[in-house]
């Protein structure tokens, strides 16, 4: 098996054997389940569908989620998209994707958790808005949740992709910096560029705490994926661009673990403080718990 | 390292892999325990499970475990409806169940044919989770693999007659523990392969002059 524990050695060898991560990441997941690339290839390809299911069912869905904090913003803004904006088309496809998706989280649909549930818009709105821009084949796509599945494997043997342990540079972070590789790899930039986009998002959220209100997969996160899916974006063009992280990826994953170890536990998604601990926060986890209390 | 699909994955039903997706694996573990379709269950949620629980659909989840569901099926959020239409009788209990990990559950079971048993279950994130007591043994159950368990009297060569058992089925075993609460008297055996293990070798087993029950789960 080709062995790569760093984001480096993932280049290396592709590089070498003039491969995509994409590729190698195929390969990694054939030999570790003794599996065939068919079957390897569809269970990536079942994620996909799960994917876009969800941003279609969230897309036309009012629904609230069962505290009513959150639902029906992705509807909104599908509204808004109708007119110009300010960003356009692929920015804005990103944003209501994503919020679609993490909606559907809150409101208890089926979603893939791309690295965790919490983050779950920010793979699916950014591969899937760049891949209409890009008039990606399906194929594509599902190259491109290899690619960041390589680019989480990684993280998460140096890092955390668990809020309560990173913070959520290591839920959100970590998806923006997943969904940025695999847009360069779906553009047909190389594994290098790949890399850099990787260490361009990561960088921009490090530090990102967590502190839901009452505790809940809801406030922030859920607007927090639209940002990471443009976030990532962002990333995916200035490496496209040929702009390089003057700090490499590998580097800007350890410093990702090194910040989640000296932040707090109350800014580790056990809404002790933040966000959590605000006025409104409190009424809210107030008003919810006093309701439902067992 | 891990599979590709520990990152991208699990297909699941928001909006936590650890409070929803996590708490839905628990209970279908608890009712593959149980071998029965429970009729009667009370559930003590304990730490952040008893605080979130509302929010997170754990109620629901665990409710959809125990009915069968997996953690990526659509009706787990009309689990507490289905339940009642199935004759399964809920309580919520909050409870503090020690020192134990913030997302842990005891599930107290009554089964169709009355057969009791008593499963708590940690939630320990991404979706994966872990059994740590069965009828007040301790454990150590993934769910990921096969797995066979036997309440069996404490003697020597229980353990050798159900592993040459597998042995002759061609089942290695990944992972195995025994426990007992004292020497000489009841004992549990948890045993985690890497191939299915028959029903034809279960036979065996729970045929066994000194195990009393044997139980065989799917993984999860």
């Amino acid at each position: 098996m080709n062995s790569f524990s760093t984001f480096s050695d993932l280049i290396a060898v592709a590089e070498q054997q003039q491969k995509s991560v994409a590729d190698m990441m195929v390969d990694y997941e054939v030999q570790k389940q003794q599996m065939n690339k068919e079957q390897v290839w569809q269970g990536m390809d079942g994620c996909l569908t799960v994917m876009m299911e969800a941003v279609q069912k969230g897309k036309n869905s009012r629904e609230k989620s069962v505290s009513g904090m959150v639902g029906g913003n992705a509807a909104r803004f599908g509204d808004y998209m109708k007119g110009s904006g300010i960003l356009g088309p692929t920015a804005q496809k990103a944003m209501c994707y994503a919020l679609a998706v993490s909606e559907v989280n809150a409101a208890m649909g089926r979603i893939v958790a791309s690295p965790t549930a919490g983050s779950c818009g920010i793979l699916p709105g950014a591969i899937l808005a760049a891949g209409e821009a890009l008039s990606c084949t399906r194929e594509q796509l599902v190259a491109g949740l290899f690619t960041a599945a390589g680019v989480g494997l990684v993280i998460n043997e140096h890092a955390s992709l668990a809020g309560a342990l990173g913070g959520c540079q290591a839920e959100c972070g970590s998806a923006a910096a997943m969904a940025a590789a695999a847009v360069v790899e779906m553009a047909g930039g190389t594994p290098r560029q790949a890399g850099q986009a990787l260490a361009l998002a990561f960088k921009n959220l490090l530090g990102l705490v967590c502190d839901p209100v009452a505790g809940l997969v809801e406030v922030p996160c859920v607007k927090r994926n639209a940002f990471g899916a443009v976030h990532a974006l962002v990333a995916a063009e200035m490496a496209l661009s040929g702009i390089e992280s003057v700090i490499p990826p590998d580097e800007v994953i350890t410093a990702s673990y090194e910040i989640g170890c000296l932040l707090p536990k109350s800014l580790r998604e056990t809404s002790e403080a933040g966000l959590a601990k605000t006025p409104t926060g409190q009424a809210i986890e107030a008003k919810l718990h006093g309701q439902n209390s067992l | 390292m891990k599979s590709v699909f520990d990152i991208i994955g699990p297909i699941m039903i928001g909006p936590s892999s650890s409070h929803t997706a996590g708490a839905a694996r628990i209970g279908k573990l608890a009712r593959a325990i149980l071998g029965e379709a429970p009729t009667q269950a009370t559930v003590k949620l304990h730490g952040s499970f008893a605080q979130t629980y509302l929010g997170h659909g754990t109620d629901k989840a665990i409710v959809a475990g125990l009915l069968g569901f997996s953690a990526d099926d659509e009706r787990i959020p009309e689990a507490l409806t289905l339940a009642a239409q199935a004759g399964l009788a809920i309580e919520f209990v909050k409870a503090d169940l020690g020192d134990v990990h913030p997302n842990t559950a005891c599930i107290e079971m009554v089964g169709q044919s009355g057969r009791k048993a008593q499963v708590m279950g940690s939630s320990i994130g991404g979706g994966s989770v872990l059994i740590t007591k069965i009828n007040g043994y301790d454990v150590e159950l993934t769910g990921e693999y096969a797995t066979l368990i036997t309440i069996h009297e404490d003697k020597p060569g229980i353990v050798a007659l159900v592993t040459h058992i597998l042995a002759q089925e061609a089942v290695n075993v990944a992972f195995m523990r025994v426990s007992r609460q004292e020497r000489g008297a009841e004992a549990l055996l948890i045993l985690e392969a890497d191939e299915p293990i028959s029903h034809h070798a279960y036979e065996l087993v729970a045929h066994l002059p000194k195990v009393k029950v044997a139980m065989l789960v799917s993984p999860i």
